[in-house]
Order: C-alpha cells, then structure tokens, then sequence
C-alpha cells in the first residue's frame, strides 16, 4: 500500500515483522515489530542497530512505554481495525501529548481520506492509504476544514485561543 | 442568544462545503456506501424507511425567530410541508432527496444552524433545560456551559469515532427538566458555598434496552475544569468502551462493568495530564459566551398584571390554558408561555411551514424575538409580559397552536414509530393520536392533571418510555405489534424507571389498558394527589390487580 508522509507518496524503507519472524539478519535493517512481541523481548531490541518501530493494535495500551522504550523507538504504527474504530486516536494523542514521543506515528489498517484531518490533529504523520486515492485528493483533505474548537498537540491554533489572543502571545513566546 | 463569529461560522461553511463532496464521492461511485454512511450521519442525514432524514441541531433548544423562519422555509422547499420536533431538541425533516441535502446545509449555515453531528458514534447535539436564562428558580444559565460544550464537541479530532452515541445534557436548576440523569454525562450547575460555580457531572444514564440511572462521578466540578474532565472521562470510553456488541457499546455498560469507583479513578488517572492544560475554560471566554446571554431589554413592570388576571377571572378556557401553559418568569410582569404541539389526533412534535413562520412573527411580536424547543417535543415562547398573555393566546388558537393539554395526558411524547422508522417494531404515532382523541375531553384531562406518557416503537427507547409516569413499547409478538406499560417512572431530580404493570397488549386494547391505569388512579387517589404522587405511595400492586382482573393481555 503507499504511503504517504509530508504531503507525498513515498518509499516505504520500513520492513514490518509479524509474530512469528525471525529477527532480522541485518542488525541495522528498519523494522516495525508487533507491540506485545517487543514488550515481550524488550532487552534483545535493546540491541538493535537500525531504526525501530513497534506495530500497535487498537486494543493496546501505548503508556506500557517507558521513557527509555521511546528513546529507542522511532516509530509507532498504529492500527485502525475498521475505520469506524477511534480508539487509534486517543493512542495517538496519548503518545504525542502525555509521553511526548517526537517520532513518526503512523496510520494503518482501514485509513480514509475523511479521516486525515481528525488523524493529523491527533498527531499522526505517516498514512498508509489505499492504492486508487490520488495524491492531490489526499492534499484536498487536509484543507476541507481549517477552523477547530480543540488544542492538541499539532499545535495547530484552536478557536478559544484565537479569540482570546492567547494564541498570540504564546506565539511570541516562541520567538 | 449566541451568534456566530467568523470562527464558528467559517466551520459550518467549510463543514457543508465538504459535505457536497463526499456527496459527489458517494454519487460517482468513488466510495461505497458503507464508507459514505458514517460521512452522512456525522451530518445528520439518515436513510429511514422510505427516504433520507435530514435531523438538524437546535443546541440547548434556543432559537431565534429568523431561525425558525429558515426552518419553515426549508420544510416548504425541500419537505411536504413539515418539519418534526424530537425529544432531543432537534428537527427533523422527512423528505428531502441526497442532492438537496448539502444545499439545505448551506441555506441552514447562512441562519447559523447545522446538522453536524445529530447522528453517528460522536458527541451528539448538548441539550439543556428549554427554560434556560428565563426561569425564575435558576441557579445558573445552562445555555452559556452547553455553548461551551457545543463547542468543545464539534468536530472533536479524538471522540468522532467513539464505540456508540454520546449525549450530554445540562442544567442549571432544582427541577430537572433536561433528563441529565438518564443521559450518557448529565450536568447539573449550580454553586458551592463560596458562591462559585460548578458541576455536579452524573455518567452512565441512558435508556435503551438495558436503562441506568446516571452516577455521578464528580460532586462539584469547578467549572474551569469542565471541558479538561469531560475530555479524561471520554478518552476512558474511547478507549474501553465495548465495540465488539452495538447493544453492549453505550457508556453506562462500561460504567456498571467497572462500577463509577474505577471509573473515577481511570478518568481521575487520565485528568492529571489534562487538568490545567490548554482546556482549561479561560474567565474571558466565559463572559464572552455569557455576553451573547444577557437578559434582553425587558420592561419593569409590575409583578402581577391586573389585566391578566381580570381575563383568568372572566375566561374560563384562557384560564384552563394558563394553568398549564404558563410557567414563572425571573424577570417580574413576564411569563414563559409553553406552545403545545400535540393537538388532539395530531401527530406529537409536527409544525407545520406556516405555524413555523406564525410563531416566529409571534416571537417578534411577543417575545424579544426568541423561542426555545423542549425535549417533550413542544414549543417555548420564554420572553412573554403578562399583559399580552391574552392576546397570544387567541392568535396562538387561530393557528391550531392552543391546545390547553401541556404535562396532561394527551401530551404525549411519541418517537415516529413504524411510520418512518426502519428500526420500529410497532406503530407509535397511531397510538398516540388515539389516545389523544379518547382523552379529547380538556375538562376530564384537567381532573387527571399532571401525567406524562411516553410511546417508543422499540426498544431503544427515542420516546423514553421507561421514565414516562406511564410508558408504553412497541414490541413483536409472533409478528403483531404489542405493547409493553409501565408505570412510575420520572425524568425529572427524582429520576427512576417505571415497572411493568403486567402482560404486553394488542394494538387494540393499548387505549383500555391506560383507561384501566387512569381509573385506579381516580379511584385511589387522595384530594390534589398527582399520579405519579400515586404510585409513589401505593406502589405498583393495585395498579398490577385491576390491570389482571381486565385480561387485557386476551384478545379484543
Ligand atoms: S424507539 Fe425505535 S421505533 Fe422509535 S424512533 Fe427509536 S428506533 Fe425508531
């Protein structure tokens, strides 16, 4: 499936493990591995050489990772089921805003193009997507909706903050 | 009342925009159904038995009379005339084709409406006590918290796809006329002893076909903290909420699954890296909200009107109408006027386009332009001086918008059943409407006094028949409609379910199955006893042996 990251469809250079594979023979190889195998092996992945991803099902919970885990972790895929199941939203948020993980999180499973915005403001940023959506409909998508009600992590203005100029002055503050 | 500033109107524009193309999406074939579903219910458009339904938000029942002006030109352009209120203070219009739809949105947008939301797994339309700002015994305003919850909710990135619907509903007073205790998160405002606000916040109510009472899981939650608390309970229900069983999916399974002490902790576990965050309610974004709800420019008048009172002496069908119609204003000289939409045979929550624009030139004329919708699917004018009560009433009549019936017995809150419904499985409106007419008599619904009655076509309960004084549900039994009656039960701070008063009836005795309940009641009750005062004192037992000495359950 392609993939699509800052906008563009792009090389997938991840190799994603199931259960049952063995560890990769190239210590420095990019691999995603299943989130309850790499809890499971925490101290062999310890090891690994190459960029490290962990695969997250819908029904995990993503503040098993300690501080060290996500130092070593530079992506979290996590799976959308159906589409019509959320809870890969509050994983993501809970990642990027209480465990302040500053990797790609990645959205897998059934991801449609209707969702990008809610998935980009959770805090994703890598989207494996179906094969007959264009690139330009997926860019369209991301700018259906340019106003929100809610502050998350992507640090996109919300309307409260906007209005009140609070928005300004943290603006500021960064400078 | 609240108006749109460039922010919240640029989302409902942008949002109906959008919708037009995942319509075309849908149209070219370029998504299937099954994925367009979740699309058109997050905008309020429901495939019924014979059409689509468009459902469309009036938030915490307040409508201006432009708004309702708008309403009833879309039920004239794109419906047969018609528009239905819901006891979810919303409206829902039967009859309009997939293509009108994102053209209805726009027009609704432009009048600051919108259907977003109004169905779907999400945080649905708030709603809250219909006498918000204006009732006389009011602690808080619930309009300028719903508006904040509105907010909050619309368009959540996180809680869109939730395991099942979510409604919240708020109060701000004694008499609880918003159901907070039987709504998904019920709110109920009011002040601690320092005189600051805050929220006692109940979870887990709701009806359907395993019905709770809500629990509450924070006393008194200072209202800065609203919108970060609400944000840990939902994010608990994202997460562990049921998604393998729609039946077992609502949030009052998780909380009697884990019982409200675990919950707490698990919200209270979830709140620590909420609280004080950037939800926290900013003071200026409050008394911006609370600006929009100032009181309007009411006259000082004296508290009694003498010239209403001489028309109550002299009138004895004004009067009849008054006692029921009429509800203690704050502001001294003024009433809250309710507008009954059940008139007797009438389908319950049916306004007709030009009862619409009747009303909202009767707000114009007698009520600072304002009208408010209540979940028993009637009509507030909340802005009226005693001195016109007289002549609203006559006009009132003149539009068929009179009926004197408002909390009696043909006053009944009925969900459209299977005449609309794909989900019914029996008639409710039939049932209504002949109740209405056996019960016709004014002056023989006055003697019965107080007594609501509630008509769902199912088991999920739209109509809350569990919490009716007397409920009735649409049942199949060996494919013939059959209805189930309880009694007892209340919506109100006393909230509770009624119990069954004994075997299911045909279609056919339903009318002598209430006719037998209201006759013991007449029977045993004592000089100004309410019905459900009744049942409270006598239980359900005499009620159950007249009901069995009938044998209503045997054939007609
Ligand atoms: S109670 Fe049942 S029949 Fe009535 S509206 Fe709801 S789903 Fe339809």
């Amino acid at each position: 499936m392609p993939l699509l990251e800052n906008g563009h469809i792009v090389e997938d250079t991840w190799q994603t493990l199931t259960e049952e594979d063995p560890s990769p023979a190239n210590p420095a190889a990019a691999v995603i591995v299943p989130f309850a195998r790499y809890l499971a092996e925490r101290e062999a992945w310890a090891a690994h050489e190459g960029p490290l991803g962990l695969a997250v099902k819908a029904g995990e919970d993503v503040e098993q990772l300690t501080a060290e885990d996500l130092s070593r972790v530079s992506l979290v895929a996590l799976d959308f089921p159906k589409f019509n199941d959320g809870r890969a939203f509050s994983s993501a948020r809970i990642l990027r805003e209480r465990l302040g993980f500053t990797g790609r999180i990645r959205a897998t499973g059934e991801v449609l193009r209707d969702q990008l915005l809610f998935m980009q403001r959770c805090g994703f940023d890598s989207y494996l997507i179906p094969r007959a959506d264009a690139e330009e409909a997926w860019a369209a998508a991301l700018k259906e909706l340019s106003v929100w009600y809610q502050p998350t992590a992507d640090g996109r203005p919300w309307i409260t903050a906007l209005r009140t100029g609070r928005w300004e002055r943290q603006e500021q503050a960064a400078e | 009342m609240y108006r749109y500033d460039e922010f919240d109107r640029t989302l409902v524009l942008e949002r109906a925009r959008q919708f037009r193309n995942q319509v075309a999406r849908r149209q070219s074939g370029e998504i299937t159904e099954d994925q367009f579903k979740p699309l058109r219910l997050m905008n309020g458009v429901y495939l019924q038995l014979h059409a689509y339904m468009l459902r469309i938000n009036i938030p915490y029942g307040t409508l201006s009379s432009r708004q309702m002006r708008t309403l009833a030109h879309v039920a004239r352009t794109y419906d047969k005339g018609y528009g239905h209120f819901t006891t979810r203070q919303n409206i829902q219009y039967n009859w309009p084709t997939l293509e009108e739809i994102p053209e209805i949105l726009e027009v609704l947008a432009e009048a600051e409406m919108h259907g977003i939301q109004s169905s779907g797994n999400c945080i649905r339309n708030v709603t809250a006590d219909q006498y918000g700002g204006v009732v006389a015994e009011e602690v808080e305003d619930p309009r300028v918290w719903s508006e904040l919850v509105r907010q909050w909710s619309t368009l959540h990135p996180e809680f869109s796809f939730l395991p099942r619907k979510f409604k919240i509903a708020v109060t701000g007073s004694p008499s609880d006329r918003a159901a907070v205790k039987v709504h998904d998160i019920g709110l109920r405002a009011h002040k601690n002893a320092e005189g600051k606000i805050g929220f006692e916040i109940i979870v887990g109510g709701g009806l359907g076909r395993t019905p709770y009472i809500g629990k509450t899981i924070a006393e008194f939650m200072p209202a800065e903290h609203l919108l970060s608390y609400l944000e840990a309970i939902l994010r608990v229900y994202n997460r562990y909420g049921r998604r393998d069983n729609k039946y077992k999916a609502r949030i009052k399974i998780l909380v009697d699954d884990i019982g409200i002490e675990e919950y707490r902790r698990q919200a209270d576990e979830e709140w620590e890296s909420l609280k004080d965050g950037a939800l926290t309610v900013p003071q200026e974004e409050v008394e911006r909200i609370r600006a929009y709800f100032a009181p309007p420019a009411y006259e000082t008048l004296p508290a009694r009107d003498s010239g209403y009172e001489a028309k109550l002496f002299e009138d004895a069908e004004f009067r009849a109408w008054a006692k029921v119609a009429i509800t203690a204003h704050r502001q001294p000289g003024y009433a809250i006027v309710d507008i009954s939409l059940k008139p007797i045979g009438g389908i319950p929550g049916d306004a007709s386009a030009d009862q619409m624009d009747a009303l909202a030139d009767l707000a114009d004329e007698y009520s600072l332009s304002e009208l408010r919708v209540a979940h028993e699917q009637n009509l507030v004018l909340p802005n009226v001086r005693q001195s016109d009560l007289y002549a609203l009433w006559q006009k009132l009549k003149a539009h068929d918008l009179a009926t004197a019936n408002i909390g009696l017995i043909s006053d009944v809150i009925a969900c459209p059943g299977m005449d609309y419904c794909a989900l019914a499985t029996a008639r409710s409106i039939p049932v209504a409407q002949r109740l209405s007419k056996h019960f016709a008599s004014l002056e023989k619904q006055h003697d019965i006094g107080r007594l609501h009655v509630n008509i769902s076509g199912c088991i999920n309960a739209c109509a809350h028949h569990h919490v009716g004084h007397i409920g009735i549900l649409g049942v199949d039994k060996r494919g013939e409609e059959f209805y189930q009656i309880t009694i007892g039960g209340r919506a109100d701070e006393f909230a509770k379910l009624g119990d069954r008063v004994g075997p299911a009836v045909s279609y056919d005795r339903v009318i002598d199955a209430i006719d037998v309940i209201v006759n013991t009641y007449l029977k045993l009750r004592q000089p100004g006893e309410k019905f459900i005062a009744t049942v409270e004192r006598l239980g359900i037992g005499p009620f159950k042996e007249a009901f069995a000495e009938e044998n209503l359950d045997a054939a007609a």
